[in-house]
């Protein structure tokens, strides 16, 4: 014990950083902060720094060429001794670190952290989640599969619509004319350089203003801020009745890192490494790209908005959503911080939280998506071929032939991009249904040129037995005159 | 006095120092920028699109639409398979055609084409062209974006080498007029 203490000081005294180090442990901080709230930013850096190891481990590994990127993830998965579970924690530690620092900016909005003094706090965490999110998207790009070739291609389109600059910004995004080796290197020096040195800097400066300012003290109902007061008050907070940093209020934070570890790792062991799909050969066409969980609401977005509003709101929406965040410790500075009286803080929470989940969701069976196989895989359930006449089965077969399932379900199978056509001929007239297939119109293509007349009577007379017995078929009113006045 | 003048003295020294660094600094930002832009320099040069054969014409039925593949001209060692690009070959009667690229005019994923329905299909969002490339219906704004070719020597030329984008499809590239 004492040849451990004699070393210890031997470094002190050349060091000179233990007085400091114990100062900044110690620091009050006040009473009501040791909380479990106050958990998830130490948290993120916690996975973070999972993610700094397990990247390390995997770079020893990964080859950044489009030619070998695929076959070394394979190696990886298959032949290094656990190579499938380091993967697997960086894949899901990245998720983690996802949700856990979008619950801690959730956190300190709704607890009023951010106003003053923290307002630099806020805008370097604002950073800090943009620079998370850009992880997680090279992230998939190093995964370099179908869904990471097409998730390039994507976010080229995206970027080639900026005005006067997007093409350029193309190039300088892939590389080169086309996604490739270029591409790909780029993105490796992005993902395990860049944007990790820019964590790393913004972390230790968010880190060091919490320290230099304290922690944001418990919101009371009330207790309002203002910059002249302010001050004083949160040093009474902390000076008379604080309690230090280390132990009082750190155990938390280590209790909820170590369970937040033990639940990546559990992640890992029993849902293992994420993919990689297919190999990213363009030349494959069969595929369904889809990015990753995060990702998702945008992939719903872009299906949702309206054509002509979509490149609008696509450059605008995020400028706009990004100034709003960074703007906000300036409009809202001063005030109640208790989220018991904010109630439009709170809306605003829930109403991001919904959508976000909702686009989410929709995304995750998406009804956007044509199923391109539905015309030779999903057969016509029997019940709508009963009783029909040769005309209408003939319907039937041209309704499967020509593709018309890939966008229409019968009986929940089949896509959901059209509507659904159990009930059609309740819904639309014999001549309405001819003008529909012919024309299209309401996102339909028109299969006026694609279809014989023969084979449009066929499909009609079998779309016009799509009711329920139960309901009576629509029927153009003036031909039920002429039906029930033959002269 | 003395201290005086010395103070302001490596001040002065201080200064010429911070601006010789400057100096540096500027300087070599140029070549660094430079190396940054070299992507966007070279496509400004037009270099990127040249004549490919996408082989003899008699692979091509008049009245049907093929996938075809070539190989990027602007092509690294290391690009492995990502440099084979494929494309929508229609041809209408003996000497004409129509060459698509394969990405959806929306957010660029690959197009399907189903002979049956006469359709090009998107698996993403759905965007849905007729036979000639035109739009007919979901998202995507335009057709699909069409190649320029020409045939010689009975071989199918085309003039590719650039991932066609939404944006860069607005940029006039040389016109139609290449077409033999």
């Amino acid at each position: 014990m004492r040849l451990i203490e004699k070393v210890g000081s031997w470094f002190d005294d050349r060091l000179k950083v233990a007085e400091t180090i114990r100062e900044t442990a110690e620091h009050p901080v006040p009473r009501n902060t040791a909380s479990w709230f106050y958990v998830f930013g130490s948290a993120a850096i916690t996975v973070f720094m999972l993610q700094i190891f397990t990247g390390i481990l995997l770079a020893a590994i990964y080859v950044p060429s489009a030619g070998e990127a695929w076959n070394s993830l394979q190696i990886l998965n298959h032949e290094i001794t656990l190579g499938w579970f380091i993967r697997a924690l960086h894949g899901w530690g990245s998720d983690f670190m996802v949700a856990i620092v979008l619950i801690h900016m959730i956190q300190v909005f709704l607890f009023g952290a951010y106003k003053f003094p923290r307002e630099l706090t806020w805008i370097l965490g604002v950073f800090l989640l943009l620079a998370t999110l850009v992880m997680a998207f090279s992230g998939q790009v190093l995964r370099f599969d179908q869904d990471a070739y097409w998730g390039l291609g994507i976010g080229a389109s995206i970027l080639s619509r900026i005005p006067i600059i997007g093409p350029w910004g193309v190039h300088l995004m892939l590389g080169g004319p086309i996604i490739a080796g270029t591409t790909l290197t780029r993105f490796f020096a992005l993902h395990v350089f860049i944007v990790p040195g820019v964590l790393i800097a913004f972390i230790a400066v968010h880190l060091l203003l919490v320290i230099k300012l304290g922690i944001n003290d418990w919101p009371m109902p009330g207790r309002i801020v203002r910059r002249a007061t302010y001050m004083q008050e949160y040093h009474e907070l902390t000076h008379k009745e604080g309690i230090p940093f280390v132990p009082a209020a750190v155990w938390k934070d280590i209790v909820f890192s170590g369970f937040i570890l033990l639940a990546v790792a559990a992640c890992a062991i029993f849902l293992g490494p994420f993919g990689p799909n297919g190999q990213p050969d363009p030349t494959i066409i069969e595929t369904s790209p889809s990015p990753d969980f995060f990702f998702l609401w945008l992939y719903a977005m872009l299906s949702y908005l309206p054509p002509e509003s979509e490149t609008p709101i696509l450059l605008i929406g995020p400028a706009v959503g990004i100034l709003v965040l960074l703007a906000l410790p300036f409009f809202a500075g001063e005030g109640e911080k208790s989220w018991k009286r904010r109630p439009i803080a709170v809306m605003t929470v829930l109403l991001v939280a919904v959508s976000l989940g909702t686009l989410t969701h929709a995304a995750i069976h998406p009804a956007w998506s044509p199923v391109m196989d539905a015309w030779s895989s999903m057969p016509i359930p029997p019940q709508f071929l009963k009783e029909l006449t040769p005309l209408e089965r003939q319907g039937a077969l041209v309704f499967q032939a020509k593709q018309c399932r890939a966008c229409h379900a019968l009986d929940h199978t089949g896509g959901k991009r059209g509507p659904e056509l159990d009930e059609v001929a309740i819904r639309l007239t014999h001549d309405q249904l001819i003008r529909q297939v012919i024309q299209g119109g309401g996102n339909m293509p028109a299969y006026g040129k694609n279809l014989t007349p023969a084979e449009t009577t066929a499909l009609v007379s079998f779309l016009d037995t799509l009711y329920p017995p139960d309901k009576i078929p629509a029927r153009d009113a003036s031909q039920r005159e002429i039906s029930l006045n033959p002269k | 006095m003395t201290t005086e003048n010395d103070i302001s003295r490596r001040e002065v020294l201080m200064k010429i120092g911070l601006f010789f660094n400057g100096l540096v600094g500027f300087a070599l930002a140029i070549p660094i920028v430079r190396y940054i832009m070299s992507p966007v320099a070279k496509a400004r040069k037009d270099r990127e699109q040249s004549w490919l054969s996408l082989g003899d014409v008699g692979q091509f039925p008049a009245g049907e639409t093929r996938l075809a593949t070539y190989r990027n001209p602007v092509v690294n060692a290391w690009d492995g398979e990502t440099a084979d690009v494929p494309c929508w070959v229609r041809r209408i009667d003996t000497q004409t055609f129509q060459v698509f690229a394969i990405n959806c005019a929306h957010l660029g994923c690959p197009v399907h084409w189903f002979p049956q329905s006469n359709l090009f299909l998107c698996p993403c969002h759905g965007g849905a062209y007729y036979q000639d490339g035109s739009r007919a219906s979901g998202p995507p704004e335009r057709g699909l974006f069409e190649i320029h070719y020409k045939i010689d020597n009975g071989n199918l030329l085309i003039k590719a080498g650039e991932m066609p984008t939404p944006g860069r499809a607005a940029i006039p590239a040389g016109g139609k007029s290449t077409c033999a």
